[in-house]
C-alpha cells in the first residue's frame, strides 16, 4: 500500500490527486456544502468572515505546529504558552507599561519555552510529548498563578487594534496570518532552516551521526513555533479584549488536528504549511457550523476529537501516513 | 559516539549491583532518597505530617493514583503513551456516581469498567491496527472522553454515595485502609503478570525492540491492545476509588489527573522508550507524588502551583535519569 504512494512521481495526475488529497479538502469541500444547505447564515459575508477572522489564531500556532510535527515532534505547550503570553501582555499594558515592552515581553516567554522545549527534545533526545507536556503544566500554572486564576480585563483600546483595526483593506489579523504564512513558507522552503527541518524528520539519527547542526535546528523550530504562538496571543486577547489563564488550554489540540487533516504526516517529515492552511480552515469551518448548528461546545470538543482519530486512521488505511 | 560493541556491553554487564545495571541503580537509588527526604523534611516543617491520619490520608491518595499510573506503566513499557487515562478516570467517575446515586449501584460500577475497558480496547485498536502515534490516538480519546462527560453531567455535581460503596475509598481491614490493600494486590498482580507470564515478558520485548519482537513472531498487535485496554480499565478502576474517597464527581475530576499520572510513571523509573521499569517503581512514584502534594497541602501552597509543580517534576525526572544513563554510558552505547 505505501510502497505504491512512495513511488508516484512527484507530479501526479489529476486522478491520483483525488486519492493523495489531504482529508482536510474533502472535509472542508463536504462541510461548505452541507453548511450552505442546512443553515442559512453560512454562506454569507458576514459569517465568513467571521470564520476568517477566528481562524486567524489557529492558522498561526498551526503553522508552528507544523514544523515541529515535520520534524517527528510535537508541541502539547503551545496552547497554554498561548495563555501566558497573553496575560503577562495584558497585565503589563493594564499596569501601564508601553505597548512594545509588553510585546517583546510576551514574545520572549514564547522563546523561552520554545527554547526549553527544544533543549530537551533535541540535546537530550527526550520524547517530545512528555517534555512539552511537563512545560504545558509550568505554563499554566504560571498565568493562572500570575492574575489568581482570574480573567486580566480592562484593556486601553488601542490593544483592539490587533483584531478590529483594518490596514489597506484587509483585517489585522488576517495581514498577520498572511504575513506568518509568508515568513514560514520562506523559511520552510528557502532556506537551511527549512531544509534541516524536513531532513531531521526523515533521518535525525544519520543528520547528527553526519556532524552537521540538526540539533541546533531543531531546537529553533521549537522557538519559531513558541514565537508564533506569543504573536497569535495577541490577537487572542484582542479579540476578548481581556486575557484569561486558561484560554489557550485545547487550542494545541486544535492545531495538531489542522496539522493532521491537512495531510502532515507525523513520519517521514512529510507535508507541508498549505495543507495546514486547509485543514485549519476545515476545523474552523466545523466548529463555526456545529456553532450555527446550535452543537454545545463539549460536544464540538467530542466531534473534534473524533474527526482528527477519523482522518489519521482513514490516512493511514490509504497509505499516506503510514 | 561511539557505536555499542560487544566487548563493551560486556563490561558494561559487569559492573551490575544487585542484578541492576548502573544507570538502572541511579533511577532506584534517587527515587528512594527522594521518598526518604520528603518524609524526613515533611516531619520536620509541619507539625501534622506525622499523624496517624494524615498519614492514611496521603496513602488513600496514593491508591488511586498508583491504580491509573500502572495502567499507564505498561502502555509507557510498550514504547507507548496513554495520554487519555484522566479524561477515561473523569468519564468513568462520572458515570459510576450518576448510576450509583440513581440507585444502580452494581449496575454503575459494571458500567464505568465497561466504558474505561471501551476507551482502552478503541485506543489500542487505533495503534495496533490503523497504526495511528499513540499520543494522537490517545490524545484524541482525552477530548472525546472530556467531552462525552460534560455532556453527561451538564455542569452538575454529583454527591453523596453510599457507604457500603464507599468502603473502597475510606473503609478499613483491620489497620490497613482498604485502598492500601487494593493497591498492594494490585502490585502483585501486575508484576506476576509482568514478569512470569508471556503476555509480560511481550511486553517489554516490544518496548526494548519493537521490530525484533515483530520478526520473532509474536503477537505484537495483539498485545497492544491488551495493553491499552488494561489502561482504560485500570483507569476506570481508580476512578471508582476516587468517588469513593471524595464522595463526589464532576467533569473537572478528569482534568486534574493526567499530569499527576504522567509524573507517577516518571518518578516511577519506567523509562518512556519502552521496555524498562515495572509497576513497584510506578508504586514508589505514587507515594513520592502523594507526599508532594500532601506536603504542598500541609504548606499552605496554593492550588495554582500544583500543574507546574508537577511539570517540573516530569521533566527533572527524566532529565535526571537521560543525563545520567549518558554519562555511565559514555563511550559504550
Amino acid at each position: 500500500m505505501s510502497d505504491t504512494t512512495a513511488a508516484l512521481p512527484a507530479r501526479v495526475p489529476a486522478a491520483s490527486w483525488f486519492t493523495q488529497a489531504p482529508g482536510a479538502v474533502y472535509l472542508l469541500a463536504l462541510m461548505s456544502v452541507v453548511l450552505t444547505m442546512a443553515t442559512p447564515g453560512f454562506f454569507t459575508v458576514a459569517n465568513l468572515t467571521n470564520v476568517a477572522l477566528q481562524v486567524a489564531v489557529l492558522v498561526i500556532v498551526a503553522l508552528g505546529m507544523t514544523l515541529v510535527i515535520l520534524t517527528e515532534g510535537i508541541d502539547l505547550s503551545l496552547g497554554p504558552v498561548l495563555g501566558l503570553c497573553g496575560v503577562v501582555m495584558a497585565l503589563m499594558v493594564v499596569s501601564g507599561w508601553p505597548l512594545f515592552m509588553a510585546i517583546g515581553a510576551a514574545v520572549l516567554i514564547g522563546a523561552a519555552f520554545g527554547t526549553v522545549n527544544g533543549a530537551l527534545v533535541a540535546y537530550l533526545d527526550l520524547p517530545a510529548f512528555i517534555v512539552t507536556l511537563g512545560t504545558f503544566g509550568v505554563a499554566q500554572s504560571i498565568a493562572t498563578v500570575l492574575t489568581e486564576g482570574n480573567s486580566v480585563t480592562g484593556l486601553p483600546d488601542y490593544v483592539r487594534w490587533f483584531n478590529d483595526g483594518v490596514f489597506v483593506w484587509l483585517p489585522v489579523p488576517i495581514w498577520a496570518t498572511l504575513l506568518a504564512f509568508a515568513l514560514t513558507y520562506v523559511l520552510l522552503y528557502r532556506t537551511k532552516f527549512g531544509r534541516y527541518t524536513f531532513a531531521i524528520g526523515s533521518n535525525r539519527h544519520a543528520l547528527i551521526l553526519s556532524g552537521s547542526r540538526a540539533r541546533y535546528y531543531q531546537l529553533l523550530v521549537y522557538v519559531y513555533a513558541g514565537v508564533l504562538t506569543a504573536l497569535a496571543s495577541f490577537i487572542m486577547t484582542a479579540r476578548l479584549n481581556s486575557a484569561h489563564p486558561t484560554i489557550g488550554v485545547g487550542l494545541e489540540f486544535d492545531a495538531i488536528a489542522a496539522v493532521i487533516l491537512g495531510g502532515t504526516s507525523f513520519e517521514k517529515g512529510r507535508g507541508g504549511i498549505v495543507g495546514s492552511i486547509v485543514g485549519a480552515l476545515a476545523v474552523g469551518v466545523l466548529r463555526n457550523g456545529l456553532n450555527l448548528m446550535g452543537v454545545s461546545t463539549e460536544w464540538q470538543v467530542a466531534v473534534v476529537g473524533l474527526v482528527i482519530i477519523a482522518a489519521v486512521g482513514l490516512d493511514s488505511l490509504r497509505g499516506l501516513n503510514a | 559516539m561511539t557505536v555499542g560493541t560487544g566487548t563493551a556491553r560486556v563490561t558494561l554487564s559487569q559492573r551490575e549491583f544487585l542484578g541492576l545495571s548502573p544507570d538502572r541503580l541511579f533511577v532506584v537509588v534517587s527515587r528512594v532518597t527522594a521518598l526518604v527526604a520528603l518524609c524526613v523534611a515533611l516531619a520536620v516543617f509541619t507539625p501534622y505530617f506525622l499523624t496517624w491520619s494524615n498519614i492514611i490520608n496521603v496513602l488513600r491518595h496514593a491508591a488511586p493514583l498508583f491504580l491509573m499510573s500502572a495502567g499507564l506503566t505498561l502502555v509507557v513499557l510498550t514504547g507507548g503513551i496513554d495520554l487519555s487515562v484522566g479524561a477515561v478516570l473523569g468519564l468513568a467517575a462520572c458515570i459510576a456516581a450518576s448510576l450509583i446515586t440513581s440507585g444502580f449501584p452494581v449496575f454503575g460500577v459494571v458500567a464505568a469498567l465497561a466504558v474505561g475497558l471501551s476507551c482502552g480496547l478503541v485506543n489500542g485498536l487505533l495503534v495496533a491496527y490503523a497504526r495511528i502515534p499513540s499520543f494522537i490516538a490517545t490524545y484524541g480519546m482525552l477530548w472525546i472522553a472530556n467531552g462525552l462527560a460534560y455532556v453527561f453531567m451538564k455542569g452538575e455535581v454529583i454527591y453523596g454515595l453510599p457507604a457500603p460503596f464507599r468502603v473502597i475509598g475510606t473503609g478499613f481491614a483491620g489497620p490497613i485502609p482498604v485502598p492500601v490493600l487494593i493497591m498492594i494486590g494490585t502490585i502483585i498482580v501486575l508484576h506476576v503478570v509482568l514478569h512470569r507470564t508471556r503476555m509480560g515478558r511481550g511486553i517489554y520485548a516490544i518496548g526494548g525492540n519493537p521490530v525484533a519482537a515483530r520478526l520473532s513472531g509474536m503477537p505484537v498487535q495483539r498485545r497492544l491492545v491488551f495493553v491499552y485496554a488494561m489502561s482504560g480499565l485500570m483507569a476506570s478502576f481508580a476512578a471508582l476509588v476516587v468517588i469513593a474517597r471524595t464522595n463526589a464527581a464532576d467533569v473537572s475530576l478528569g482534568e486534574e489527573q493526567l499530569l499527576p499520572a504522567i509524573a507517577a510513571v516518571c518518578l516511577g523509573g519506567t523509562s518512556l522508550f519502552g521496555g524498562v521499569g515495572g509497576v513497584a517503581g510506578t508504586a514508589v512514584g505514587s507515594l513520592i507524588l502523594a507526599l508532594v502534594l500532601n506536603g504542598m497541602n500541609l504548606l499552605g501552597v496554593k492550588t495554582f502551583w500544583q500543574a507546574g509543580v508537577l511539570g517540573v517534576i516530569i521533566l527533572l525526572s527524566v532529565m535526571a535519569d537521560q543525563l545520567v544513563g549518558r554519562r555511565i554510558n559514555r563511550g559504550t552505547t
